[in-house]
């Protein structure tokens, strides 16, 4: 379990998020919305001890994350970023560097961590690729290794941020899986997302971010019902019933007015 | 980044890295067997192998080519092995060990030994590599004081870089006799290199080259990006601090025997990642071998080109390397860097 209380962290001396008070819990997808700006990514890096907190804190299972040193995090918390460097290497090896925080002088890979690798990458689909090097692999080739090598980190936590962004919908929907059956093997699984219906839909829990501050953090039934999201995106969210589940989607707010206007 | 990589597999590795240390041997064994004074390569074995030491040819080849030749490959190898360092610190291919000050800071400390102490220019090396670590340590000092991003290393580079060589220009107008010893120093080149000045320099070569091979995996995470390196548990600060000032200890270590000869950190580093990809100890690996067989044949030609003239080895190495690196880039279209 992930604790972040009261946190403020930001950039340059200016606090980029204000007394942000939540938890990530073991076996849930925790989906953080918010507009662009909004300190969605911020609280991920704060959670993950990249950014210092100017106020507050995070715990790890109860102990200040200011007491782990940068490998203990990376034992607990795996983080797959927005952006981010594509070396020229086989996949393989990519998908190795997730045991670097297990490594122990010379740094050496050894079996174990090539049995955890090969693992992470059945897991994400992307093992026929093993020998390839990921310059050549497609956007979401490349999404497949990336994630496997925060899988192969073997961590109880799993943060991504924007993973879904400039992927194609079979590959969306292949990722929100992984995540759903990561939640189920009992990690807590944080996305950071911007296709509001796909949270809603997806999520176990919600945070609504806006300006720096967390609006509302709850089930999707309770955000919707709330409809903290509907004004801080400025959109109607309609839910529907259908034969497969539960369906969110979204319209544009005037719509409604500017057809009555229209029909007058 | 688009690639290509010619050598992948096991087996076409194998093939290239025996290749390398067979051009290497290559060409140490003519920058041994040529130049000026020909020498027959069964009297250069003789040489070798102890059975003569008093003759002429022996002395020709223990005082003069033995020395250059360790001096080519010295040079070459802490040169290129720098500029891989820096590039992959930067996450920027164009960056030589010249962007964090070494070459400025070794030129200032050479020429204001040379204006003030005449006498002591037999100490240039030491001068040169101390001006190298002191703007290098500003450098990175100063990036560090801000974080130590990529973008302050550059800028901060680009300004200790300016500043030195403002100090350069200044020293050389005030006191015009110091115009020779930093002319010899900025053309750069191995002639009346001399084993004692070597081994100070060899020996901090070799060492900072054990110590960046043995920090491969470091590079390897760091290239990851410095996000995703924090969250695999490296310290991005402290390792890019480290492999900056190892850097800067090959380059001002090769600077202080061979002068300015900036190209090498360049071509060899980019040429190998486009060979090999970039897992970090076998590019390391090449770029040392790769760098010392450029530079070896670089000063043979240097000397057998004009032959009995010899033209410093500077204006070779970017003669032949520049049209060399250009058809390397322009082979595949469409190469995003």
């Amino acid at each position: 379990m992930i604790q972040l209380k009261n946190l403020s962290a930001g950039y340059f001396g200016k606090p980029v998020i204000k007394n942000v008070t939540m938890e990530f819990q073991p076996g849930k997808v925790t989906v953080l919305v918010g507009p662009n700006g909004s300190g969605k990514s911020t609280v991920l890096k704060a959670a993950l001890g990249l950014l210092p907190a100017m106020e507050g804190g995070v715990w790890y299972d109860e102990t200040d994350i200011r007491l782990l040193k940068r490998r203990q995090i990376a034992r607990k918390a795996a983080f797959l970023t927005q952006s981010r460097n594509t070396p020229s290497i086989r996949a393989l090896q990519m998908v190795l560097h997730g045991r670097f925080p297990y490594l122990s002088y010379p740094r050496y890979y050894g079996k174990e961590d090539y049995d955890a690798a090969r693992k992470a990458m059945d897991a994400t689909g992307c093992q026929q690729y093993e020998n390839t090097n990921i310059t050549r692999l497609s956007g979401g080739q490349k999404q497949g290794v990336y994630l496997a090598m925060a899988l192969a980190q073997d961590t109880p936590a799993v943060f991504m941020d924007e993973p879904t962004t400039y992927l194609d919908i079979g590959h969306q929907f292949g990722l929100m899986q992984t995540a759903k059956s990561l939640a189920r093997e009992g990690k807590a699984v944080v996305l950071v997302l911007h296709d509001i219906s796909l949270a809603l839909r997806e999520g176990d829990l919600i945070g609504v971010f806006q300006e720096g501050r967390l609006l509302c953090f709850d089930t999707p039934e309770l955000v919707y019902h709330k409809g903290v999201m509907e004004q801080v995106f400025g959109v109607d969210i309609h839910r529907m019933d259908t034969p497969h589940g539960t369906q969110y989607y979204c319209t544009l707010k005037e719509a409604k007015d500017a057809l009555v206007s229209h029909i007058h | 980044m688009k690639s290509w990589r010619i050598f992948s597999t096991r087996y076409s590795k194998s093939i290239f890295w025996f290749g390398l240390v067979l051009l290497l041997l290559a060409a140490t064994a003519l920058s041994l067997w040529t130049g000026s004074v020909a020498l027959s390569p069964a009297r250069v074995l003789d040489v070798l192998t102890g059975k003569d030491t008093s003759s002429t040819a022996a002395r020709i080849i223990f005082y003069s080519r033995l020395p250059r030749t360790c001096a080519a490959f010295l040079a070459g190898a802490a040169l290129a092995v720098a500029g891989m360092v820096i590039q992959t610190v930067l996450n920027n291919p164009l960056a030589s060990p010249g962007v964090i000050g070494v070459n400025s800071g070794a030129g200032f400390a050479v020429a204001l030994v040379c204006a003030v102490f005449p006498a002591a220019r037999q100490y240039t090396p030491l001068v040169a590599l101390s001006g190298a670590l002191i703007a290098a340590l500003l450098v990175t000092g100063l990036s560090w004081r801000t974080g130590a991003s990529r973008i302050t290393v550059v800028l901060a580079g680009v300004a200790i870089s300016a500043l030195f060589g403002a100090g350069i220009d200044a020293v050389v107008t005030l006191v015009p006799e110091a115009l020779d010893g930093v002319a010899d120093f900025r053309v750069g080149g191995f002639t009346g290199v001399t084993m004692a000045r070597l081994v100070p320099a060899g020996g901090l070569i070799f060492v900072s080259l054990a110590v960046v091979l043995s920090l491969a995996r470091q590079m390897d995470v760091l290239r990851l990006g410095s996000d995703t390196a924090q969250s695999l548990g490296l310290c991005v600060g402290v390792v890019r601090f480290v492999l900056l000032f190892l850097a800067a200890v090959l380059a001002g270590a090769a600077v202080s025997f061979c002068g300015l000869m900036g190209f090498v950190g360049l071509i060899i580093p980019n040429t190998m990642r486009r060979l090999l990809g970039e897992g970090s100890l076998e590019l390391t690996a090449a770029s040392a071998l790769g760098g010392a067989f450029f530079v070896i044949v670089c000063d043979v030609l240097s000397r057998i080109l004009f032959a009995p003239f010899e033209i410093p080895v500077g204006i070779i190495l970017a003669f032949a390397g520049a049209p060399f690196f250009l058809w390397l880039l322009l082979r595949q279209k469409g190469v995003r860097v």
